[in-house]
């Protein structure tokens, strides 16, 4: 218990970046995701290939990688940002491409009939969208983009190689300060992520049950 | 694309106004790449002469990317290899009828995909060492791969065998085949058939995953491109810093679209004989026999 009490600074402290990481990088992704999708359905074919490349790209890079270019590559074009400036961008650009591919597949499984009748009844591409479309496109893909919030927390991890003090970097710290007390140590880094993922795991099923649409 | 849902066949109206759209969305893209690309000029990042250390023999940077590749994919595929084979051990102790098998290894499952993978590398690299493992940084790296991706092809194997049609299992049970048969001779092969996108694509992430070897000073490619620039910095500065990280970068973006190429690959395949199979059982069920037992 000691070791809670002697630690509980260090760990509250890195507990915190590891969720403004995530709340910061999921808004990020949250809203770069949608608007790469809607780039993605437009009629403007250089939208739909900008935002296929980025998705393809981003898909097919380790999120390391990204990470390397954002907090060693961007300084050679004269971008410096700070590490927690440059985790925040890298977690979010990343998941962003998973957040386009989920509500993608969301905009695919609205019944045709939805857009044509909007269309029908004189909605531009964009009132389409955003009236009909998105939102029940969005209500279908609570699990998925739940999926994907789940792992993007987990993936804030890899801030901890990049001198961000967040959960698994204080795991690294404490290992080394607390020889004696290693599982304790790895029981109060891994209920740091759980205090975030199992309540999101909890409302996301909640948030699916209420708005979910029989088809 | 190929029907689009959101928007009519556009008329002559329509099609004046994505003619704009298509020319100021194309001048964005290209305003960005060439903001980008004079970004980069002005700081000499595109000088040929930088570009061809990638190239030349003679500075020993081709042979070190390439021996980090060899050792990224050696890590990657020994942990495809183990986290497969376990993955489907725990599927099949998941769905066990006996409740102390299940529960241990559902425990295990459910443990092992909470929490975040670097955790797990560091728990083999920083805190096994406590009680007097002391793991290297490549079998730390491939551990918690395996453990890791065990967890998660689990669940993908699991899911495989339980979209297995009931009447599959019952009609096994019928011909008096053991529980350990249905499970190996029945449901497993069409559950790793079905899965085997799925599957692939997890490899895919299991592949990505192995650049995490750079936090703990394994020599995968990133490691290896960071010691390159540490390497070269003294003599020349940070003259090539940028272009090592875009090569390494780039390898690692080559070998995962070539992956999911063939996901994509084995997905079509994999319908086909769906399709295949599915119209056998309305001509014959006896050629639906011949089909799976003959299909590679």
């Amino acid at each position: 218990m000691q070791f809670f009490v002697d630690n509980f600074p260090l760990l509250r402290d890195a507990f915190l970046t590891t969720l403004s990481l995530s709340l910061l990088g999921g808004l990020l992704a949250l809203v770069l995701g949608t608007l790469l999708a809607a780039f993605r359905v437009s009629p403007i074919p250089p939208l739909r290939g900008l935002s296929t490349f980025y998705v393809e790209t981003f898909r097919n890079t380790p999120l390391t990688v990204v990470f390397f270019f954002i907090i060693f590559g961007l300084p050679q074009i004269d971008f410096a940002l700070s590490f927690y400036t440059g985790s925040v961008l890298a977690v979010g650009l990343y998941t962003a491409a998973f957040v386009c591919e989920a509500v993608r597949s969301g905009i695919n499984a609205v019944n045709p009939g939805q857009a044509e009748a909007s269309r029908a009844i004189g909605l531009t591409f964009g009132q389409s969208l955003r009236e009909v479309v998105l939102p029940q496109a969005f209500r279908t893909v609570v699990p998925p983009l739940g999926n994907v919030w789940i792992a993007m927390v987990k993936n804030t991890s890899i801030a901890a190689g990049f001198a961000v003090t967040e959960l698994t970097a204080s795991l690294q710290r404490l290992a080394n300060a607390n020889a004696g007390e290693l599982l304790l140590v790895l029981v109060a880094v891994v209920a740091g992520y759980m205090l975030i993922t199992v309540p999101s795991a909890i409302a996301i099923n909640h948030v699916e049950r209420r708005v979910a649409i029989l088809r | 694309m190929s029907t689009p849902v959101l928007f009519d066949v556009p008329g002559p109206k329509a099609k004046a106004r994505i003619r704009i759209g298509t020319v100021v969305g194309a001048l964005l893209v290209l305003a960005v790449i060439a903001f980008v690309l004079v970004r980069l000029a002005g700081n000499q990042q595109l000088d040929p002469q930088r570009w061809s250390v990638l190239f030349d023999p003679a500075s020993g940077v081709p042979q070190a990317l390439g021996e980090a590749l060899v050792s990224t994919l050696q890590v990657a595929a020994v942990g495809m290899v183990f986290a497969t084979l376990l993955g489907l051990l725990l599927a099949v102790g998941r769905l066990s009828d006996h409740r102390w098998v299940r529960l241990p290894i559902t425990l295990l499952i459910e443990f092992f995909r909470a929490v975040p993978l670097l955790v797990v590398i560091f728990a083999l690299y920083l805190v096994l060492p406590g009680f007097g493992i002391r793991l290297s940084a490549y079998a730390a790296l491939t551990g918690g791969l395996v453990l890791y991706n065990m967890a998660v092809l689990a669940e993908i194997f699991r899911a495989g065998i339980l979209s297995i049609d009931k009447g599959q299992r019952e009609a096994a049970f019928g011909l008096g085949l053991r529980k350990s048969q249905v499970m190996t001779l029945v449901l497993l092969p069409q559950a790793i058939r079905r899965m085997l996108p799925v599957l692939v694509a997890q490899l895919v992430v299991l592949l990505k995953d192995s650049s995490l070897g750079f936090i703990i000073g394994y020599f995968e490619l990133l490691r290896q491109a960071r010691s390159l620039v540490e390497f070269f910095t003294p003599q020349f500065g940070n003259q090539y810093t940028f272009q090592l990280y875009v090569a390494a970068g780039l390898i690692y973006i080559l070998v995962n679209v070539l992956l999911s190429q063939l996901a994509k690959y084995l997905e079509g395949r994999t319908n086909r004989s769906n399709q295949a199979g599915g119209a056998a059982v309305k001509a014959e069920p006896a050629d639906q026999m011949g089909a799976g037992a003959g299909a590679p």
